[in-house]
């Protein structure tokens, strides 16, 4: 049964393969990968349900011991991580069967895109240092393949930028693990977690759990390392920027929890605090940013910034309701910023441009688009009862139990900009009179362009309506994270 | 002026055929000792590029008329099928088996279901390399 833990790594790498071999037919690949990607998000919501029920399972692959062997870990984090992925990615292939222009789908777009969820669902699930970093490689190197795709000028420009920057991560990635190693003599997370306690010079430890932190803070786009971010993701069309924005982001953030709740424990009083001024940065400097912008998809770029310092500030304070309030807020950040990026692809669908100034009117060509945008735009603002609502009132609660009164200032002011930004869109893009003329709104329709999105945003809300029995599961995931003994026992089986 | 390469056309007949034994042979001697998919894939195509060097692009697609990104994509899948065949049994992704044989010439060898594995790698190597060099070469003309 502990099988099931391979099969969102399995299923997606089997299926890009195949699916290469399939390159021509483009109908047939549509199929096999809507079904596939349905498919993983029963698997992966079954998998937290048989984890919550026995506890956290693990696989040794090749069956080889643990300590020495690769293994995968599915605890309740990392399997709720996965789910999801796995939704997200629904979304987004539905959107782009859509939308994407039929060369990019000859041209191994939808292998790419199983290649690229390998390497998501492989990072939340494995067990050792080393396959994290394999994994990232896996999922970086098929994100260049989607970034570049369609090989516009722009889109080559930027994609280099990050590119170069990855690749200056992934270096730094492999030199931390090399120090690492070198001081514990171990890359199994949990013989780490065992290890890390008998070092005598934390010192040494200090440093290298900061250099993961840049590493992962350049994967995660944490100020200041965050600059390559809006431009590479604003290039791609609008079902891979979702993707990303809603995938990649997430895993730097998924790195540094894993890490800094199982690993780097030995010397709270300094990183936690390092990552709480790294959180109130982000969570500033995104938003000014996102408010400067007048163009929708660089705003909403921007934004996936100033919401990945919410969920570090969850880590910061360290408490079981703020790890609680930081995976809820990962949740409703993966759905709502992807339901919100669908929507803005299906606006520049409409107007034939991102840019807000060229754009009025909307609410009364397309009216369901524009509702549609606003449930998205205030769940992500926090407005009750949504789901933004419960995840900053989680962090704002713990922040305030911990005593970590400035940061929760920070974070109520930056939800009230981001208020201001959603509000900002919503009245350039929806009021106002209509800029199309009625022949030009009768002819670019929304209608389907609309669905994939709509299952996201009942996410949201049942999120929302639902937040109570969901703190229970979160609360049970916070401390597993909490007490990494419970992580470690399953792992060495001691 | 038409050039003349029979100095590197005789030469390359017999070289390549050198090379393309001994990255056979490297392949197999892999496992236990120096060798295997990766390095015996990386020697093929290296025997492979130096037929498409000497003689031209199109001439050797005629001799060899694959297309490599299929062959990467079987080769992918020999080797991932390799680990799912062990979970057949009961045992974790990719555990490895093995048993020992005595053959007549060549005495005892061990079979080993990490061979097919190696093999996958081996094609996707081969494939790799030729597909991103031929590539690039193509574009120049």
């Amino acid at each position: 049964m502990n099988d099931i833990i391979l099969l969102p790594v399995l299923i997606p790498f089997i299926v890009g393969v195949i699916l290469i071999l399939f390159k021509k037919n483009i109908q047939l690949q549509r199929f096999v990968s809507g079904l596939t990607s349905l498919s993983l998000v029963f698997v992966s919501i079954y998998m937290v349900y048989l984890i919550y029920q026995d506890g956290i399972m693990t696989v040794e692959l090749g069956n080889w011991q643990a300590p020495f062997g690769i293994i995968l870990v599915g605890d309740l984090f990392a399997s709720i991580m996965v789910t999801l992925a796995s939704i997200v990615a629904v979304a987004c292939l539905f959107f782009a069967f859509q939308t994407l222009h039929p060369d990019r789908e000859k041209y191994y777009f939808y292998p790419f895109y199983f290649f690229l969820l390998t390497g998501v669902n492989g990072s939340f699930l494995t067990g050792d240092m080393f396959n994290l970093f394999v994994f990232f490689e896996v999922m970086l190197l098929s994100s260049f393949v989607l970034i570049v795709m369609g090989r516009t000028k722009y889109q080559l420009r930027e994609s280099f930028k990050y590119v170069v920057i990855s690749i200056f991560g992934s270096m730094f990635f492999v030199i931390a693990i090399a120090l690492l190693y070198s001081v514990t003599g171990t890359l199994n997370f949990a013989h780490l977690a065992e290890r890390i306690g008998e070092v005598e010079q934390t010192g040494v430890l200090t440093v290298i759990a900061i250099l993961f932190l840049i590493v992962f803070g350049i994967k995660g786009a944490l100020v200041p390392l965050h600059f390559w971010l809006p431009n590479s993701y604003f290039g791609p069309p609008t079902a891979v920027a979702a993707l990303l924005g809603g995938l990649l982001t997430k895993v730097g953030v998924y790195s540094i929890m894993r890490t800094y709740t199982l690993i780097f424990t030995h010397n709270q009083d300094f990183t936690l605090n390092i990552i709480l001024i790294l959180a109130g940065l982000t969570m500033f400097i995104g938003v000014i940013g996102a408010v400067s912008k007048f163009d929708f998809k660089k705003i909403l770029a921007i934004h996936i910034i100033s919401q990945v310092g919410y969920m570090i500030m969850g880590l910061g304070i360290f408490t079981q309701m703020a790890i609680a309030g930081a995976i809820y807020i990962i949740a409703h950040n993966m759905i709502v910023k992807t339901a919100l990026f669908l929507y803005c692809g299906a606006t520049e669908k409409v107007t034939g441009t991102t840019d807000l100034k060229k754009m009025s009117g909307l609410l009364k060509t397309h009216p369901q688009l524009g509702w549609l945008f606003f449930i998205a735009a205030i769940s992500l603002a926090g407005i009750p009862p949504l789901s933004g609502f419960f995840a900053k009132f989680a962090l704002v609660l713990g922040g305030l139990d911990a005593g970590n009164y400035f940061i929760v200032f920070v974070s109520l002011v930056v939800g009230l900009l981001t208020l201001f930004s959603m509000v900002k869109i919503f009245m350039y893009v929806f009021w106002g009179s209509p800029s199309l003329t009625p022949e030009q709104a009768k002819e670019r329709k929304v209608g389907k362009l609309l669905l994939p999105g709509i299952p996201l945003i009942i996410i949201s809300f049942l999120m929302g309506i639902l937040a109570e029995p969901l703190f229970i599961l979160l609360f049970e995931a916070a401390d597993q994270m909490l007490d990494p003994s419970i992580y470690i026992n399953s792992v060495l089986k001691e | 002026m038409k050039t003349n390469y029979l100095m590197l056309h005789t030469i390359t007949r017999i070289v390549s055929f050198i090379i393309l034994s001994f990255s056979i042979f490297l392949f197999f001697a892999g496992h236990n000792n120096p060798g295997g998919g990766f390095i015996g894939g990386l020697m093929t195509a290296a025997a492979l590029l130096l037929l498409y060097v000497s003689f031209d692009i199109k001439k050797i697609k005629k001799v060899i008329p694959f297309d490599y990104s299929t062959i990467i994509a079987w080769g992918l899948l020999i080797a991932i099928g390799t680990g799912l065949y062990s979970m057949l049994f009961g045992y974790p992704y990719l555990t490895q088996f093995f048993e020992y044989y005595t053959v007549p010439i060549f005495g005892e060898i061990g079979l080993k279901t990490a061979l097919p594995f190696d093999l996958g790698i081996y094609l996707v190597v081969v494939a790799v390399a030729l597909l991103s060099i031929l590539t690039i070469a193509e574009d120049d003309t």
